[in-house]
């Protein structure tokens, strides 16, 4: 696969690999599976060890008719969701596996095949009768269950939250994900790779530019395809002002949940402020319909967006240091969630979530795509690895992002905005991107005639709330709603 | 300490007056192809090519092929008018597209004034010019919901308009639905439904909630909110843009007209 250092390995050889990679400081980062060929599944582990260097990828078919491998989840936790995702998508069993029930399809959805078996027909429903919801025994005295959605209040999205408590304490958090799964790596199967991209960017709508860049990179590298430098550059803008305002919206989200008004309304004015620049400039508020393989579906003059933003920017700073002296909002964030570095390391944390408990990692540094390796890209760090920290990585990351924007702005280079593409027939490669919520990878086999044949997309929400009941576990009600509000997650990314 | 309420009271009233006086700025927006038959080239079909969710077709008919269109399926990614050679699709800014009719969102060449629709007539009475709003994502990207959130930022500030959304069904009088009705979302939203007290309404936010969109069909995702419950404004987009969404609640309102019939936006 391009973009990867591949290992072949037989099923029993798994855990051994695994273990030497983790003891030379690699990091798993995902699994899938998909079917080479009908009846002959290949389980894909995708890692990353050193800055620069090419991801180590771990590729193990299962012939004759096995479907069984040993678990890695006890070996490295966040491996955990990735494995039960294959159980459920593509049939194959984990043994030894600490928790092996289903996990994105809910029980009673009964698919006569693993939906991602591409025997499957892609049109067919799968026949589902609401069953209930295997919860884990909590006892004591005193001890209540709360069931919470999936219709929360407000306008969010779909999830359900089982809170076991005594008084105001949780004992323990359980959610129930996946409400939202709509089957989408199913639905790139056939496509083109132009039309991938519409439904790329339709993964998650606030991160539709990241998850179509990282798609369009994946097509491109198994192209070979140069994408000329002034497509590069406006990449970095365009994915820029998808985190500016995000973490805007972000700011004025987390200001809701401690009840401080006027910071809301005022975060969120951003936001606004963000996207009507987004709007106006690219024609599209979540900068939809820009990207395309090859470099840039249209030609953008963006030199006028650099006045736009020095106008909002003295503001922004100015906002961020008033919530920064704001006593009855720090006092919610701060010691709120905290995040030890091990468990962040452990299950698999992402983003800004990971620097704000001591790792610092972002793929534009470590493996630079785009234009940023002609960018100095700040990662801030911090170690408290609570609220107030995951806060303040992102205001750390709105100063860095303008940053950017200008610097993208003044040395934009002329020429052409894209390239052909042609991708060799089978070809199979990684794009990646270090999107608002942390990383994005996607992975992409062609198929003869230069087809999609599978595309794997790990999202940075996915790994994100596997982390987040690690925080809620032994804390109070009162600071849920901070502490959900804090990690900046997004359902539709997660269930995909 | 910074004191907040001065804060804002500094920052002045930032809140667009739309729809009374000025125009909604969603300048340089992008919203639906317009159509142009005259200029398609016969046995050409290229912008079905490219057309994703199959909001283009060609269909066979008696006198050759015909392309329908049907706007209740576009997600406005433009694919078509950047394709097409003969400049059939024109990009616009054509956003306010909600109808009350599913057949309005589908292009029909002898395009006929429709009567006038009773339903908004109805609601009036009922509610006089205040609406609560319960809104259920079913599964969306969650596009729609940023642009939802919006609704209550304070340049839109929908509580001046007298809507408002509410966290419980039992005071909601119209249920605002966005995404496809996914197989596991399908029962929230009957019980959301089904908790609503009577009149009620429901409104197919986004072009997933309309027709399933770009993302409809498959082992798990549903093809919108259609033939699940009685649909009473629909409201393509992919997403439709704050002012749109504003517009599509005034319409349910009688507050606002409709713009578009028989799949033709009249300004």
């Amino acid at each position: 696969m391009i973009g990867a250092t591949e290992i072949r390995l037989s099923p029993d050889e798994l855990p051994k690999v695994c273990r030497t990679l983790m003891a030379e400081g690699a990091r798993l980062q995902m699994a899938y599976a998909w079917f080479p060929e009908p009846g002959t599944p290949e389980v894909i582990y995708l890692a990353d060890r050193k800055r620069l260097e090419p991801f180590p990828l771990l590729r193990c078919r299962l012939r004759d008719g096995r479907r069984e491998l040993p678990s890695l989840a006890a070996i490295t936790p966040l491996l955990g969701w990735y494995e039960r995702e294959i159980q459920d998508l593509c049939g194959i069993r984990f043994t030894g596996h600490p928790e092996p029930g289903p996990l994105v399809l809910h029980e009673g959805a009964e698919p006569p095949m693993p939906p991602l078996d591409p025997r499957y027909q892609p049109e067919q429903m799968m026949p589902y009768s609401p069953q209930p919801w295997k919860l884990p025994p909590v006892e004591g005295d005193d001890v209540q269950q709360l069931p919470f959605g999936p219709v929360r209040a407000d306008v969010l999205e779909s999830a359900q939250i089982v809170f076991y408590y005594v008084g105001e304490g949780i004992l323990h958090c359980h959610p129930r994900l996946f409400f939202k799964h709509r089957g989408l790596e199913k639905q790139f199967e056939g496509l083109t790779p132009l039309m991938g991209v519409v439904l790329a960017e339709r993964i998650s709508g606030v991160d539709s530019f990241a998850h179509a860049l990282a798609f369009c990179q994946a097509i491109e590298s198994a192209s070979a395809c140069q994408v000329p430098q002034r497509a590069q550059y406006l990449r970095v803008i365009l994915a820029e002002l998808e985190r500016l305002y995000n973490h805007l919206h972000y700011l004025g989200h987390l200001c809701h949940t401690t009840t401080l008004k006027v910071g809301e309304a005022q975060g969120k004015l951003f936001e606004e402020q963000c996207k009507q620049i987004n709007g106006t400039f690219t024609g599209s508020r979540l900068l939809r319909g820009l990207v395309m393989p090859g470099g840039m579906r249209r030609d953008l003059d963006l030199s006028g967006i650099a006045d736009q933003l020095c106008v909002l920017e003295p503001q922004i700073i100015d906002y961020m240091e008033e919530l920064e002296t704001t006593n009855s909002h720090l006092d919610r964030l701060l010691t709120t969630g905290p995040l030890p570095r091990q468990v962040a390391f452990d299950q698999g944390a992402s983003g800004p979530i990971k620097r704000a408990s001591g790792i610092q990692r972002d793929l534009r540094w470590s493996h630079p795509y785009a234009a940023y390796r002609s960018f100095t890209v700040d990662v801030p760090v911090r170690t408290e690895g609570d609220a107030h920290a995951r806060s303040q990585i992102r205001m750390e990351e709105i100063r860095a992002s303008l940053k950017l924007i200008y610097s993208a702005v003044d040395q934009m280079p002329t020429g052409p905005v894209s390239a052909e593409v042609r991708p060799a027939p089978g070809a199979e490669a990684i794009g990646w991107c270090e999107s608002t919520r942390g990383s994005i990878y996607h992975c992409v086999h062609l198929d003869e005639a230069g087809r999609l044949a599978r595309v794997k997309v790990k999202s940075p929400s996915f790994s994100n709330w596997r982390v987040f009941p690690f925080t809620v576990h032994d804390s109070n009600m009162m600071d849920y709603a901070i502490n959900e509000a804090s990690f900046g997650l997004t359902m539709a990314g997660c269930d995909r | 300490m910074p004191v907040w309420t001065l804060y804002g009271l500094k920052r002045g009233v930032v809140t667009n007056p739309w729809p009374q006086g000025r125009e909604a700025t969603q300048g340089g927006v992008q919203g639906m192809p317009r159509f142009h038959p005259e200029r398609c080239k016969e046995g050409c079909r290229i912008c079905a090519d490219v057309c994703l969710p199959g909001a283009i077709r060609i269909a066979e008919t008696k006198n050759g092929e015909r392309l329908s269109l049907d706007y209740g399926k576009c997600v406005a990614c433009q694919m078509c008018t950047e394709f097409c050679p003969h400049d059939a699709m024109e990009k616009s800014e054509d956003w306010a597209f909600a109808v009350s009719k599913r057949a309005d969102l589908v292009w029909d060449e002898a395009f006929a004034s429709l009567p006038a629709h009773e339903l908004t007539q109805k609601i009036h009475s009922a509610f006089g010019r205040s609406l609560h709003v319960r809104h259920v994502d079913a599964g969306s990207c969650n596009g729609c919901e940023s642009e939802l959130q919006a609704l209550n930022n304070p340049y839109y500030n929908l509580h001046r308009l007298g809507i408002f959304f509410t966290p419980s069904p039992r005071f909601a009088d119209l249920l605002l639905v966005t995404g496809t009705v996914t197989y596991a979302m399908k029962e929230a939203l009957l019980e959301t439904y089904n908790a609503m007290p009577e009149p009620r309404w429901v409104m197919a936010m986004g072009t997933c909630a309309v027709s399933g969109g770009a993302v409809g069909g498959g082992y798990a995702s549903g093809r919108g909110v259609e033939g699940i419950l009685p649909v009473d404004i629909y409201v393509p987009g992919c997403p439709p843009n704050p002012a749109a969404m504003i517009q599509a609640l005034l319409l349910l309102l009688n507050r606002a007209t409709q713009l578009v019939q028989g799949g033709h936006f009249a300004k």
